[in-house]
């Protein structure tokens, strides 16, 4: 405890003196799970300019995929003193107790992207996390909406087969798809999230149903997938965008390109903004003691051909996707 | 040059033709064929074109697998060839892309090989190491991202046709053919075998089964690399995290499937790339099927199981078992 005062103290006392900066300052230890994907590399990258955008100090761990190195970065944390933790957990459970440690240095845990077991839910502040569900289901209302009661098969290209964000994508999309009786999804199979895949899968479903000719749109659980699919639909001599619609998620700088030369409808977009949120809420929760609702869910943007893609494109490809 | 086909090759052929009738079953449009921007397109043209990767692995596998060895580090090392050649590709001329991810191919050949035949560390061990290491380099190369290239060269070679078939269905029939005729077309074949058959027999006549060793490496390598050159081009872009994964099984697989045994000796090339064709026709077969992707797995498994049943000698010894009790009887 006055080890942190100290450390507080001593961190103002220099940031007066150094720069004119605020007394409220904050530093943030951010333990990060590694960089796995692109999207987690835009996640880092995106906490660090949000963090500069509100002039907090944030130090960033790299966990390489290890709990017991997140673990380590944590009580590292807590010695350090820093004004709160971000966390993206690795893993769902074993975090009890090094969580109750930075509970008794009143230190508060903002978890960003995913979720811990629920034994946990009061050693955290808040968590800051997309809803896949929800995100199918954007997709999916963006479909029902642009064929307007017209009849439509749609194919799907699933994640992962047992991946959760894969059966929850599925799930919110097969909402909307109970509800429009002029959508039916009359092929789904798994393109594991990756282009290859994507492609190999597409291929197929253009034979199978009547050289593409019966298909009315393409739903992928990823751009990625996505991607692969305007390919093989591309080499099959059909128009994607145009004959077939198109619409996945995650927003990934590529889709964009698509979108921009018509190959690609829609991307509902997986914001690798989580920091945001999470910075605004401890400063609201440190300035002003407003304690923050235990969920926070992130918008999950639609992006069209209306939405400059372009621009967008510029602006999400140097975040390291 | 002779080209060896084995009449041992009848379970794999056998196995093929049912399962391509299978797939017309479930799918009536599978041997439908016409012309798409001059190549040919429909479902059977799909098995050859994307068995094509797990054809190249087989070809080098199978000869490592016949000096006795194993090689698991093909998928890493596709990756890292897709990565190198993706980063050169809109800044080089594909001869230049090529040789960098060719060379890049053999040199992990020859890494495994020196381990391998050198060092005498066992095959499985020691290739296990650029298997998890490969990746990591591939990351390094593409720095975690997807690189994406648009040179029309190096598309070509995963999308583009010669006399109507796509590029690396003759890239692979071009390589079975090399090396056929280097393997078969001289002793090397039977110095390969004669290797896995008994080392230190092979050693004692005058076999120099370090070289068979190292070379039958460095061959994996090479074949291994272009295949990841193909992935790449195939999707026009490098995916560290993807290239290739897991499908230094399916090479295996293919081997087996073809009948080469895991203890070395003798093997077939053929039968070792129609092991990739049967491996690929049931995935697309799956792909057609329209059953759940739950699925897959399992039926690939049965499939698996069935065509090497097939092949298994005590079964053989069975089968004329009962067609004797059942000759005596009558």
């Amino acid at each position: 405890m006055t080890l942190k005062a100290l450390f507080a103290a001593s961190a103002t006392a220099a940031l007066l003196l150094a720069t004119s900066a605020s007394a409220a300052e904050l530093t943030v230890g951010f333990s990060q799970i590694g960089s796995e994907s692109g999207w987690r590399a835009a996640e880092t990258s995106v906490s660090k300019s949000e963090a500069a955008k509100r002039k907090i100090n944030l130090k960033i761990a790299d966990a390489q995929q290890k709990q017991e190195n997140q673990i380590k970065a944590i009580r590292s944390f807590i010695a350090q003193g820093v004004d709160a933790i971000f966390l993206a957990p690795v893993v769902a459970s074993g975090w009890d107790a090094v969580l109750k440690e930075a509970k008794e240095a009143k230190i508060p845990v903002v978890l960003l992207d995913r979720d811990i077991d629920p034994s946990g839910k009061d050693l955290y502040l808040t968590a800051v996390t997309s809803d896949s569900v929800h995100e199918g289901a954007v997709a999916g209302e963006w479909l029902a909406k642009t064929v307007a009661g017209k009849d439509c098969n749609v194919v799907e290209l699933q994640g992962t087969v047992g991946a959760s964000v894969a059966t929850n994508r599925k799930k919110g999309f097969d909402s909307v798809v109970a509800k429009n009786a002029n959508l039916k999804v009359v092929r789904s199979q798994t393109g594991e999230f990756t282009r290859a895949k994507g492609k190999e899968v597409m291929e197929s479903f253009i034979k199978a149903e009547n050289g593409g000719k019966s298909i009315c749109a393409v739903y992928a659980h990823n751009d990625d997938m996505m991607v692969g699919a305007i390919q093989a639909m591309k080499e099959a001599g059909l128009k994607p965008g145009k004959d077939i619609l198109t619409v996945s998620i995650d927003a990934v700088p590529d889709i964009f390109k698509a979108i921009a030369a018509g190959e690609a409808n829609a991307t509902v977009e997986l914001t690798p903004n989580m920091a945001g949120p999470a910075f605004d809420a401890i400063v609201a929760f440190k300035e002003k003691g407003t304690v923050p609702p235990k969920w926070i869910q992130t918008e999950s943007k639609l992006y069209t051909s209306a939405d400059e893609p372009m621009k967008v494109y510029d602006s999400k490809k140097g975040l390291g996707y | 040059m002779m080209l060896r086909i084995p009449r041992r090759g009848f379970a794999q052929v056998l196995a093929l033709i049912v399962i391509l009738m299978i797939n017309r079953l479930v799918s009536p449009q599978f041997f439908n064929l016409h012309l798409q921007d001059g190549r040919l397109f429909g479902s059977v043209i799909d098995v050859l074109n994307r068995g094509t990767p797990v054809a190249l692995l087989s070809l080098g596998m199978v000869l490592v697998i016949a000096t006795g060895g194993i090689d698991l580090s093909v998928g890493a090392v596709m990756a890292i060839a897709g990565a190198t050649a993706a980063s050169l590709a809109d800044t080089h001329s594909l001869p230049v892309v090529l040789a960098s991810a060719l060379a890049v191919g053999l040199t992990c050949g020859l890494w495994n090989g020196i381990l391998v035949a050198v060092l005498r560390i066992q095959p499985i061990v020691a290739t296990l190491i650029l298997m998890v290491a490969g990746r990591g380099i591939a990351q390094l190369i593409t720095e975690g991202r997807i690189v994406t290239f648009t040179s029309p060269d190096l598309v070509w070679m995963g999308n583009g046709a010669v006399l109507g078939l796509p590029t690396p269905v003759v890239i692979a029939l071009g390589m079975l053919l090399v090396t056929a005729a280097v393997v078969r077309g001289s002793a090397l074949g039977l110095l390969i075998e004669a290797t896995g058959g008994n080392a230190r027999a092979s050693e004692l006549s005058g076999v120099g089964t370090r070289a068979m060793i190292l070379s039958v490496y460095v061959w994996c390598g090479l074949c291994a690399s272009l295949a990841g050159v193909i992935a790449a081009a195939d999707i026009m872009g490098a995916d560290a995290n993807n290239a290739g994964l897991w499908l230094e099984l399916d090479a295996i697989l293919a081997v087996v499937i073809g009948g080469t045994s895991l203890f070395g000796g003798r093997f077939s090339l053929v039968l070792a790339v129609a092991g990739a064709l049967i491996i690929q026709a049931m995935n697309t077969g799956i792909l057609l099927s329209g059953y759940p992707p739950e699925l897959n797995l399992l039926v690939k498994a049965v499939v698996v199981l069935a065509v090497l049943l097939a092949q298994s000698p005590r079964l053989g010894d069975l089968s004329r078992f009962t067609a004797r009790w059942r000759r005596t009887k009558s």
